[in-house]
């Protein structure tokens, strides 16, 4: 199969591969745009920059025609109808308008609302905001795989239930939650289903009909398209209302204003439809290399952790975590592959992921986690080198570990009384 | 993170690793912090007849300034007698270092494993050294 590559347009040189900067190994975090996308966005910030929203010439309505394409790409992504996509600035605000107007719209029928303590921010800290507005939300624990409990969730539906949110992949564990089970107990229930799909997108088929979603967030950014531009898909039949957040001169249909970025759009639109046409491919070599890093790493390295469910699981992702190595002194260490980790080193909290907190993970397990992104553009050198890369860093760290000694000698860490400080 | 290039250069280096035998009565061996708060530090000091650091030795798990703190500390305490060694400040080890202060805590660790590791010889040793002095040095910061 060949290897897709990015290529600069100009030069026609790769751009991905230096040697001068860590491999990309952060799929999940962000990825670049496909060169195939760009292409289509770039004669939207120049030639055709008209604005959408003016009816009465020439240079609006190639720019509406553009926008209007791009929403059918979505849409087709999505198996929704184009009057059912609504631009936003991205995940976060789609999510943000579909949890808040939703609340808003259907408080008087009830003010509860369900969620996930492994959802991504975007959702956590926006029912949050709910609960200071007087909402009530309940946020249920996962089992040690990261999978949802079903029959914990319907329990968990009371007559006032409006809203339950669920993130279809999780970002940091790729963990795919039961979606169709999901969104059948919620119709039964009569309780409208959001879905952040932004990590299911180009991973997994995403159908909104099949899973029965009555709102769904998707972002650019994670599908090869441009950061700075999301979705929400909000339900014609049976119709979901949600009250604008946004005010302003009335876009899309009132719910969100604002004037539409159309070179955003157009590469949101066609990273969409890329995303669909590759999504087999790309999901087979991905697989592929996932398995190589993971068998890698398990033959050349003891004592590791995988998180989260591998059965249930994208092959783009892979989460483990180092036993009796510290995960900042671990990032520091494979500085030349950039990953992300477990351990919110960067800030001054401390604070180990939650997520993994929430699949019962200690702090120190926690801590010493890298979650490993693989992408369209990594190929099967830079998986070579990541494995030689961890081997040697994580034994060097062992090495100077005194509870990896500890390890070696049979004691129990756990039976040692630590002087907490 | 930004580490000073100190930091990296005693993370890269790190310098005497290593362990030597805790039953010994001529190495004191101090372990301090807990692995759920992220650094737990072992430093061992061999201490001569004239009661003089001649050699030292740490292995860490935490940070990078966690490790160059304890890896700083045993260069600083080889040739210096128990009480000098005691004297050794978590201060002069953030300074050295140029530590941000979300990372003092690391410089602070380093200094208790530098009182532990004397503690534990002392208490080999048995006499001479009053329990109560021992626990002096522990208030002191
Ligand atoms: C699962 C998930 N939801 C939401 C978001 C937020 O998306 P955006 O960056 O488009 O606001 C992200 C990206 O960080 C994500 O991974």
């Amino acid at each position: 199969m060949n290897q897709p590559q990015i290529i600069d347009l100009e030069s026609k040189k790769p751009l991905l591969i230096d040697p001068d900067r860590p491999i990309y190994l952060d799929y999940q975090a962000t990825t670049p745009v496909d060169p195939q996308v760009l292409e289509q966005m770039l004669p939207y910030l120049t030639h055709d920059f008209g604005n959408a929203a003016s009816r009465s010439h020439a240079y609006g309505w190639t720019a509406e025609k553009a926008v209007e394409k791009a929403r059918q790409q979505v849409a087709d992504a999505l198996h929704a109808d184009p009057r059912e996509i609504v631009w936003t600035s991205g995940a976060t605000e789609a999510t943000n308008l579909a949890l808040k107007g939703a609340a808003h719209f259907y408080s008087g029928k009830g003010k509860h609302i369900i969620t996930l303590r492994t959802e991504h921010k975007a959702t956590l800290d926006t029912c949050r905001q709910l609960e200071r507005e007087g909402f009530e939300v309940t946020y249920l624990e996962v089992q040690e795989d990261g999978l949802l409990d079903l029959k914990a969730f319907e329990a968990a539906i009371r007559p006032d239930t409006i809203i339950a949110s669920v993130l279809f992949v999780n970002n940091e564990i790729g963990v795919i939650q039961p979606m169709e089970e999901i969104g059948r107990i919620l119709r039964t229930h009569k309780v409208l289903f959001h879905v952040d799909a932004v990590q299911a997108l180009g991973k997994i088929p995403v159908d909104v009909e099949a899973i029965q979603a009555d709102m769904m967030s998707v972002s650019g950014h994670k599908i090869y398209g441009p950061k700075g531009i999301g979705a929400l898909y909000v339900r014609r039949k049976p119709r979901v209302r949600v009250e604008a957040q946004v005010h302003g001169g009335g876009h899309e249909r009132g719910m969100r204003s604002g004037t539409l970025p159309t070179h955003q759009i157009v590469g949101m639109g066609a990273a969409a439809e890329l995303a669909v046409q590759l999504m087999d491919a790309d999901a087979q070599r991905i697989g592929k290399l996932r398995d190589r890093l993971l068998k890698g790493i398990q033959d050349r390295v003891e004592e590791t952790y995988i998180n989260g469910s591998m059965e249930h699981r994208v092959p783009h992702n892979l989460n483990i975590s180092f036993a009796f190595v510290e995960g900042e002194s671990l990032i520091m260490a494979l500085k030349e592959i950039a990953v992300s980790s477990g351990s919110a080193c960067t800030s001054a909290s401390l604070e180990p992921s939650y997520v993994l907190r929430a699949l019962g993970k200690s702090d120190e397990l926690a801590h010493s986690s890298i979650r490993f992104g693989i992408g369209r553009f990594t190929t099967e050198a830079e998986i070579d080198a990541t494995i030689e890369l961890i081997a040697g860093k994580v034994g060097k760290l062992r090495e100077l570990s005194p509870l990896w000694e500890m390890h070696l000698e049979g004691i129990d860490l756990n039976s040692i009384q630590w002087a907490a400080h | 993170m930004a580490y000073s290039e100190k930091v990296i250069d005693h993370y890269e280096n790190p310098r005497n690793v290593g362990a030597m035998d805790k039953d010994d009565s001529g190495v004191g061996t101090g372990m301090v912090g807990a692995p759920a708060c992220g650094d737990v530090m072992r430093l061992q000091i061999k201490v001569n007849e004239q009661g003089i650091i001649e050699d030292a030795k740490f292995k860490t798990y935490g940070c990078g300034s966690a490790i160059a703190s304890s890896s700083l500390v045993t260069e600083w305490v080889k040739g210096k007698t128990l009480d000098e060694a005691m004297t050794i400040k978590n201060s002069h080890i953030a300074e050295e270092l140029e530590l941000p202060p979300v990372k003092i805590h690391c410089s602070v660790l380093a200094e208790d494993a530098i009182k532990a590791a004397v503690e534990d010889y002392r208490s080999k040793q048995g006499a001479g050294h009053s329990h109560a002095e021992v626990a002096a040095a522990q208030v002191a910061h």
